[in-house]
């Protein structure tokens, strides 16, 4: 377990690309059968260990420590597995923050596999105790699925080729024919035995991604507009005999929508955006409306989706793209002639679940802008720009597509709670409430930021958080009423949840204003004549 | 707690009535007791400074020359109808628990400290007391310091991975970065080491107060090639700053206590965390005050909420003391 958690760790603390593509081949190289095959599985989210649940460690960590204790430190740590990781009380007779050695990688899974959900917490607990501070939170993670080090399930399959000297793209074709914990995948690597048959296995290909439109116009006769819809880019890969959906980082999300998967029987590859049907971004003028991204967001990162799920937030994919049709790749053809083969492919797919993303019909530069610009009340992010004989390739390739987001607006709000963050903000001050003034001269929350500040900035709001609280409530303090912030946002909406009557949508931190007194923040009235 | 009449507690330090001074006071006073050299404990512009030779020496070296007496570990002196004793801490050079008997009551302030060993000072000592002022830096229970030993073999282990690139170790000026070279020592790592600027006169301070240190070499106007396969060791602050841009492809490690969370380093860009710290670890204060058993312990600060609940949960007298200005992160 100890090579493992020490791969981990290198991947949670290596910033470059090429430094973690270089740990995960040395481990690849150096990890002995099948440790490495499984260590393979958790990196790229294929291992599932469904007897454990997050609901277990809360189970294992609670006859183990004073609740009170654990919660402020969980607060501060802001992750489950990781701060059971660190004050996990090793039993008397265990050497102390010592990884003895005792379990294998494959032990463990071994384990967890033959472990039934009552079982669960019992057998962690047991295997904890052998474990040093890495190696519990390499356990945890491991068990609860999702080991978020930071490495899409791409990047450790190219770690894999380059430890090998294959091609990532040859892993990629043969990856959906094999499983867990890879035996065929590792003899073909080393050379005892043939490369596996791919055959009709539906594998993932690159996104060809945009750069933000830095010039002041483009000639629309050479590139073609799209809305730039807010969901996720994914992928839909079908042989005919299977589908999957994949996001843009490569990881298999056919789980999390069968909705989708279960709709195409077609044998293609094609590129869209996935979105929830609703009536917050985009309307029938833009070639059809969609939910917020939120609403998404209730979809994403579950591996199994109820009925009410499905129902509550019924997705659907808005199609952008061709990539392959029957056998024939495409991605070398440009864009005008992928576009009519789409346009041709689309009567063939169920209308419910698919539908085309419309191009913005502009006679010039001047007039898309002007489209654009209108385009805040329908809560669209802004427009895309594609080259119309570009063909598809992977990446981001200079002068080929655009993303041209629209400039936000921004008002000036008083700082009123302060919440702490997660992930690489945790232990910060970083999650910030903040409101504008009643005519009566009452302060009232209007939106909630966690961006736009500079690691700097984060520190001292962080700080001025910590100096200025006035009361708590659970993790949530509130702070005195005297820091301005200017907050850039995208549009704001009438909303019936907040007591102002407000929402922003995309609202984030421009701006620390510690110059202007908090009586010169912005109005309520001010931000509603914003409402389009 | 009869004490509170003579002793207070307030943001800018704790005022010891009778003697007419303050402990660790964080704006200027005509007298003060200080601690340690830490800027959070030590400032400049006092009247009158009590403190140790070590400490006295630091402060001068910051702040040029204050009027003070130099206090040695164990010695009794009266101020006021006060008795006042300092005793070794065992945070960084010269740190000392201020220890005050009055009225057949007795106080112990630690300032900061910790109990495992450490090369560049004297062992914390244990004293017996009426009210105990601790300090909470670490004071939640995911903060558990490992063995200092294995951190400093994972450092050598790095620069021995990578012979063409440096390790470059963030450390505190004062304490931290000594310590860190003396465990280095300690290993028997022989080699010279680099040191950024900032820490040269404390090195030297540190030297002439006979903490062997090895040698020594300023890292800046070396060339990088000259560096490959070597520690450079530099404050916090340097290791995202452009000065560590003249570095041979550093290893970016950081030497605290607070390395023990992994998105605390990452948010440094730390790629080698090593938790090696001049305060007390969870464990550390709790055994400490069980040791202690004092009437009342108060709390001044860092994690004061959790420490004020173990207490609590074991029937132990507690506050949370609000000191303005303390727990300054790069010094974990």
């Amino acid at each position: 377990m100890r090579a493992f958690s020490q791969l981990l760790d290198g991947l949670v603390y290596t910033r470059s690309r090429n430094g973690k593509l270089d740990l995960i081949a040395d481990y690849m190289r150096r990890a002995p059968d099948p440790d490495r095959g499984w260590a393979l599985a958790a990196l790229t989210g294929n291992l599932d260990l469904k007897a454990v649940k997050a609901s277990a460690i809360g189970e294992m960590i609670r006859d183990r420590t004073d609740p009170v204790l654990f919660e402020m430190s969980r607060d501060y740590v802001g992750d489950l597995a990781e701060t059971v990781a660190l004050l996990w009380p090793k039993a008397e007779d265990q050497p102390p923050e010592i990884d003895d050695g005792s379990l294998t990688l494959s032990a463990i899974v071994d384990r967890l596999q033959g472990v039934s959900r009552a079982g669960a917490p019992a057998a962690l607990a047991q295997m904890m105790h052998h474990l040093d501070a890495s190696g519990r939170f390499a356990l945890l993670k491991l068990a609860t699925g999702g080991l978020r080090v930071g490495i899409s399930a791409r990047l450790a399959k190219t770690g894999f080729a380059q430890a090998f000297g294959l091609d990532v793209d040859d892993v990629e074709q043969v990856w959906h024919a094999l499983s867990p914990p890879y035996a065929a995948l590792f003899d073909w690597a080393e050379g005892r035995c043939e490369r596996p048959d791919p055959a009709g296995t539906p594998h993932f290909r690159p996104f060809m991604l945009a750069h933000p439109l830095e010039a002041d116009s483009v000639d629309l006769s050479d590139y073609a507009a799209e809305w730039k819809w807010d969901g996720i880019r994914v992928q839909i890969v079908g042989t005919g005999q299977e589908t999957r959906l994949y996001s843009r980082a490569g990881d298999d999300i056919t789980g999390s929508f069968p909705d989708i998967a279960g709709a195409f029987s077609g044998h293609a590859v094609l590129d869209g955006e996935l979105l929830v049907k609703g009536e917050f971004q985009g309307a029938k003028e833009h070639g059809g409306a969609a939910a917020s991204f939120n609403a998404l967001q209730q979809r994403l990162g579950r591996k199994a989706v109820s009925a009410k799920m499905m129902v509550d937030y019924p997705a659907f994919v808005r199609l952008y793209d061709l990539l392959l049709e029957g056998d024939e790749d495409v991605r070398a053809l440009p864009w005008t002639q992928r576009r009519a083969r789409l346009e041709a492919f689309l009567p063939t797919l169920d209308p419910t679940r698919f539908d085309l993303s419309a191009l913005i019909d502009a006679p010039d530069f001047d007039t898309l802008a002007d489209i654009r610009a209108g385009a805040r009340d329908a809560a669209i992010e802004g427009v895309m720009l594609k080259r119309r004989d570009s063909p598809y390739v992977a990446g981001r390739k200079a002068a080929l597509w655009y993303k041209w987001k629209r400039d936000p607006l921004t008002a000036d709000c008083v700082m009123m709670y302060a919440q702490r963050g997660h992930g690489k903000r945790s232990s910060f001050y970083s999650d910030y409430t903040f409101g504008c003034w009643t005519e009566d001269g009452e302060l009232l929350p209007v939106g909630k930021a966690y961006s736009g500040f500079t690691d700097e900035e984060l520190k001292w709001l962080d700080r001025f958080v910590r100096t200025s609280t006035v009361n708590r409530f659970g993790p949530v303090r509130e702070v005195e009423k005297t820091l301005v912030l200017e907050v850039a946002f995208d549009s704001i909406h009438d909303s019936k949840r907040h007591k102002s009557g407000l929402a922003m949508r995309f609202p984030r931190i421009a701006r620390i204003r510690r110059d202007k007194p908090p009586h010169e923040a912005d109005r309520i009235e001010t931000l509603r004549r914003m409402i389009a | 707690m009869s004490a509170q009449h003579w002793i207070e507690p307030h943001p800018t330090g704790i005022y010891v009535r009778p003697a007419d001074a303050w402990i660790d006071p964080s704006t200027p006073r005509d007298r003060a007791l200080v601690t340690h050299g830490h800027a959070d404990h030590a400032r400049g512009g006092h009247g009158h400074v009590w403190a140790t030779r070590e400490t006295l020496a630091i402060m001068a070296l910051r702040y040029g020359t204050a009027s003070g007496t130099a206090v040695d570990y164990g010695e009794e002196m009266r101020i006021g109808g006060v008795t006042i004793r300092y005793v070794p801490a065992g945070h960084v050079l010269g740190s000392a628990q201020i220890v005050l008997d009055h009225a057949g009551e007795r106080v112990v302030v630690t300032g900061d400290y910790k109990r495992r060993p450490d090369p560049t000072c004297t062992p914390f000592e244990p004293v017996p007391c009426d009210i105990f002022v601790t300090e909470a830096t670490f004071g939640l229970p995911v903060f558990r310091h490992p063995d200092t030993g294995s951190e400093v073999d994972r450092l050598l282990g790095a620069l021995h991975a990578h012979p063409d690139r440096c390790v470059l170790v963030g450390a505190y000026a004062l304490g931290k970065a000594q310590r860190v070279i003396t465990e280095l020592r300690a290993r028997g790592h022989r080699d010279p080491i680099y040191i950024h600027g900032a820490l040269e006169r404390m090195c030297a301070l540190y030297q002439d107060f006979g903490v062997e240190l090895g040698e020594l070499r300023a890292a800046t106007g070396v060339p990088a090639k000259e560096m490959r396969g070597h520690i450079v060791i530099a404050p916090p602050s340097a290791l995202n700053d452009r000065w560590s841009r003249r570095l041979p492809d550093p290893i970016t490690a950081m030497a605290s206590g607070w390395m023990r969370v992994r998105q605390r380093a990452r948010q440094k860009n730390v790629e080698l965390p090593l938790v090696i710290s001049d305060h007390a670890d969870w464990d550390e204060l709790t055994d400490t005050i069980a040791e202690l058993a004092p009437t009342e312990t108060w709390i001044t600060h860092g994690r004061e909420e959790a420490l004020l609940h173990w207490c609590m949960t074991r029937q132990m007298r507690a506050r949370a003391l609000a000191l303005v200005g303390r727990e300054d992160e790069d010094e974990g």
